[in-house]
């Protein structure tokens, strides 16, 4: 009786090391999204859900790339233009433009943080091995941005740094608290 | 079969914590007004207690209010008077028990606290009465202090046999036991301890020679020594008899330290020995301890539970009724269906006015835990201090209850320290010995008004406008109104007290005070009369969800203004603006010429093509200052309910918060204080630059 359940449980557990090794081998999962020419991407589990562009309510003197704040179901979200925050020059705001919500960690709290793109592309695997580092000259992105290229059906993506992109307090907005200078 | 009590921990808990406020609240009235009913009250709510604890085998606590309970037995029964002592001895071990059930609470040993205290009960309840000699009324004093109490100090020789510890008696214990009875000398004697190679730890080598001072008689020593009596040589003898009765000692002697030396055992355990009466110092520090997994509750009058429940009753019928229209609707049941969704809405708006009462709860709570302070402050003080509580069954929202209780605390201790004067200087100036302190609590249009004021020796203007001048915190020469001045009082880095003492004069605090009102959303006002006494005024929302608010157009954008901060609005061509001190627009209301704030300006929104002129000026006010909001356009006026910006992002000075429109649209709060301080702000690095 003892002997059957533990030879239950070997089986498990060896299948749930299955599954594991699986998961190594296929890497993480990635959603790629369209900004102005580019393609970017994050990884998935940053991923809160996707809406559709809609106009937020602008707060007083941010800065261009800080669009507003949205309602999402009852709590206040701001909204960061990702064209904008990579100083791209043309974009609007058509029926592909989407408002990509990702979950970031500032001063230890969860927050939100809506990220408008012209448009979401994929979901892939790719192991952590095959991101290669971003050369580091002459981009019109700030290098704190980027944490990583990596290629995608022979075209390359850029693996984006949440941590600094979403981060607060590299957000200049005049009157607003934190550590954020008034400059 | 057994049963699980820690799920019941924390009712326990909870009702205990209760009881413990109830015999605080009493105990400090009882001096004044000693009626049977109120010590009632103290020994049923120590009595539970002890019931509680015992059925859930926390037995310091039972065996701690036990003692208790024998004290309080004693005062109820008329046998011993009502003193201060008395008093004194059953708040230290409220805060004591309070302590004690803290940390129970947080999973922590009880610790030995609490045994100081159970000695001194024990030394109080055998002795009749410890401060019985100054009173008159020990006369009904029971007989333990009769002829054979004469005999006040005891000589007791005791030298156990080496086995004494494995029979599991420990003398250091015994030794405790007798402290009880009075101060006790311990002499150790040495001589036959061996050299360390041959000392067996199980074995005690050592006697004592005791001198113990108390009121006690022989019995009673005897029977310390009861179980060890078989096994030990012991010689009790008198030494004297009644000198002049010794008070309750205080502090053992000195002379118990070198029991202590030589042997490093024995050092652990009579250290415990000698950290005797000087009680229930290390309470608060488990108090702030953070407690692990208790969810905060509320009581709620039952009332209000029934309200709620008829409410959704009703709801439920007009529901049902909806639905039956709703079934085989046709268009002669039209007027049914608006007359029932009239009846929904008036339903829903009472519920949820029900439902946000039911997180309103008396000031009393907060206020209750002040007369303890005032009382033992004044004592520190040596200042006389009536305290004078109204309004306690004011209701406020319970987020901001617990907010207010630290600023509220904080102003109390200022208005002892430094408002309410010495007696002496008190008779000099012509006053009564006693200073009175007030604490007021009533609703106000759609705020709840907290006064704190004392009658003492008020806020000199000058001496603040000297030290803020002083201190940069304003240029010198410069004019300003009274009010404004005394405000100057809860600026950061500002105190006027010559002396830091223990209790203020840090200058921080009066700012921690603003601020933390400020958060609230409200308020604090000052006017001082010098030799008369100081007011605080604390003005706060009912509550912190809900606003009445004035929606604004500016330019594209909608915000919305507290509804009470708004004084008037008057249309910009009829407004008498003019520009001054090099281009500040300043608006003249009455005699007063107020700075004009342009929204679209200030928040840098985008123009609106057509508006130009045609706009209006909101004059609003906040902290005393007023100024003219340039607006576009007033729209309706709504209840909104509060939302945080920086739950996702950052403050934003000027803005207090966001709320959600009827459409679904985001709108920003606008903060009247903030506004006008970022304009100063600004106006000041002007200044400077």
């Amino acid at each position: 009786m003892t002997n059957e359940m533990m030879k239950v449980i070997e089986q498990q557990e060896q299948a749930i090391d299955y599954v594991e090794e699986a998961q190594e081998e296929n890497g993480s999962q990635f959603l790629s999204f369209v900004v102005g020419d580019e393609e970017f991407s994050v990884s998935i589990l940053k991923v809160q859900e996707i809406r559709a562009w809609e106009n937020p309510t602008s707060l007083p003197n941010s800065p261009g790339y800080i669009k507003g704040v949205l309602n999402l179901r009852g709590t206040i979200v701001p909204v960061m233009d990702l064209r904008m925050r990579f100083r791209f020059k043309h974009f609007e705001y058509d029926a592909t433009t989407v408002i990509i919500l990702l979950k970031n960690n500032y001063n230890g709290k969860d927050c939100l943080m809506g990220c408008v793109v012209d448009g979401v592309s994929d979901v892939f695997s790719i192991s952590e091995s095959a991101i290669r580092e971003v050369p580091d000259y002459g981009s019109a992105i700030d290098s704190r941005f980027t944490s990583g290229i990596m290629t995608v059906n022979n075209h390359a993506v850029t693996l984006l740094n949440l941590e600094n992109l979403l981060n607060l307090d590299l957000i200049k907005h005049p009157y607003a608290g934190g550590n954020v200078s008034n400059g | 079969m057994d049963i699980d009590l820690s799920q019941f921990y924390q009712v326990f808990f909870e009702e205990s914590f209760e009881g413990l406020d109830t015999m605080e609240h009493e105990l400090l009235h009882l001096e004044e007004d000693s009626d049977r009913e109120n010590i009632n009250t103290i020994f049923r709510a120590a009595h539970s207690i002890k019931g509680g604890s015992a059925t859930f085998n926390f037995k310091e606590v039972a065996e701690f209010t036990h003692v208790m309970e024998t004290l309080l037995d004693e005062m109820r029964e008329g046998k011993r008077p009502v003193e201060k002592e008395t008093v004194d001895l059953l708040l230290r071990s409220v805060d004591c028990l309070r302590g004690m059930l803290n940390r129970i609470q947080d999973g922590e040993e009880v610790g030995d606290s609490h045994i100081d205290l159970v000695n001194y009960f024990n030394e109080l309840l055998s002795n009749g009465s410890s401060s019985g000699s100054d009173s008159p009324a020990t006369e009904v004093d029971d007989s333990s202090a009769d002829s054979e109490g004469e005999i006040t100090r005891w000589s007791i020789h005791f030298e156990p046999e080496a086995y004494i510890l494995e029979t599991g008696n420990e003398p250091v214990r015994m030794f405790r036991e007798l402290k009880g009875y009075g101060e006790l000398t311990a002499k150790a004697n040495l001589d036959k301890v061996p050299d360390f190679d041959e000392l067996k730890p199980e074995s005690c080598f050592m006697s004592w020679d005791l001198e113990l001072d108390g009121e006690v008689d022989e019995d009673a020593i005897k029977e310390t020594f009861e179980w060890v009596e078989d096994d030990c040589k012991l010689e009790i003898k008198p030494l004297s008899s009644a000198g002049g009765k010794a008070k309750a000692a205080k502090v053992v002697s000195a002379n118990a330290d070198e029991t202590t030396e030589e042997n490093e055992e024995e050092e652990v355990q009579t250290s415990n020995v000698k950290n005797m009466v000087p009680v229930a110092s290390e309470k608060p520090a488990a108090k702030a301890a953070q407690k692990p997994a208790s969810t905060a509750s509320i009581r709620v009058g039952i009332d209000k539970v029934d309200t709620l429940i008829d409410l959704v009753g009703e709801l439920v019928i007009t529901q049902s009724m909806l639905s039956e229209v709703g079934e085989n609707f046709d268009i002669s049941k039209l007027n049914l269906l608006l007359s029932g969704l009239g009846e929904l809405e008036q339903k829903t708006r009472e519920l949820q006015e029900s439902v946000m009462r039911i997180r309103m709860l008396p000031i009393g709570f907060v206020f209750n835990r002040l007369p303890r302070m005032v009382r033992d402050l004044s004592t520190q003080l040596s200042k006389k201090v009536n305290l004078e509580i109204k309004g306690e069954s004011t209701e406020l929202d319970k987020t901001v209850m617990e907010q207010i209780g630290d600023p509220l605390t904080h102003l109390v201790r200022n208005a002892l320290d430094h408002g309410i004067e010495s007696v002496d200087r008190r008779i000099e100036a012509g006053k009564s010995e006693t200073g009175t302190l007030i604490l007021n609590a009533f609703h106000q249009g759609g705020n709840i008004v907290i006064e704190i004021s004392d009658d003492g020796a008020g806020i000199n203007p000058d001496i603040i406008y000297r030290k803020a001048v002083e201190k940069g915190l304003i240029p010198d020469g410069i004019e300003m109104p009274r009010e404004q001045i005394l405000s100057l009082i809860m600026e950061p880095g500002f105190s006027t007290a010559e002396v830091v003492s223990d209790v203020s004069g840090r200058g921080v605090g009066m700012d921690v005070v603003k601020r933390n009102i400020n958060n609230l959303g409200g308020n604090v006002e000052i006017s001082s009369e010098l030799g008369k006494g100081t007011t605080f005024t604390i003005r706060l929302p009912l509550t912190l969800a809900i606003l009445d608010g004035q929606l604004i157009k500016v330019g594209d954008e909608t915000f919305v203004l507290p509804l009470v901060s708004i004084i008037e609005s008057v249309p910009l061509s009829m407004a008498e603006t003019s520009r001054i001190a090099g281009d500040m627009p300043v608006y003249k209301l009455h005699e007063d010429y107020i700075p004009i704030i342009d929204l679209q300006e200030e928040f840098e929104i985008r123009k609106n093509l057509g508006a130009s002129n045609d706009g209006l000026l909101a004059i609003v006010e906040g902290e005393n200052r007023k100024i003219a909001l340039r607006i576009d356009e007033l729209l309706g006026q709504q209840q909104v309910v509060i939302k945080s910006l920086e739950s996702h992002y950052k403050s934003i000075q000027g803005v207090s918060g966001a709320t959600i429109l009827g459409d679904g649209r985001v709108s920003l709060i606008l903060d009247i204080v903030g506004l006008s301080k970022r304009a100063s702000d600004r106006t000041h690095k002007k200044l400077v630059a």
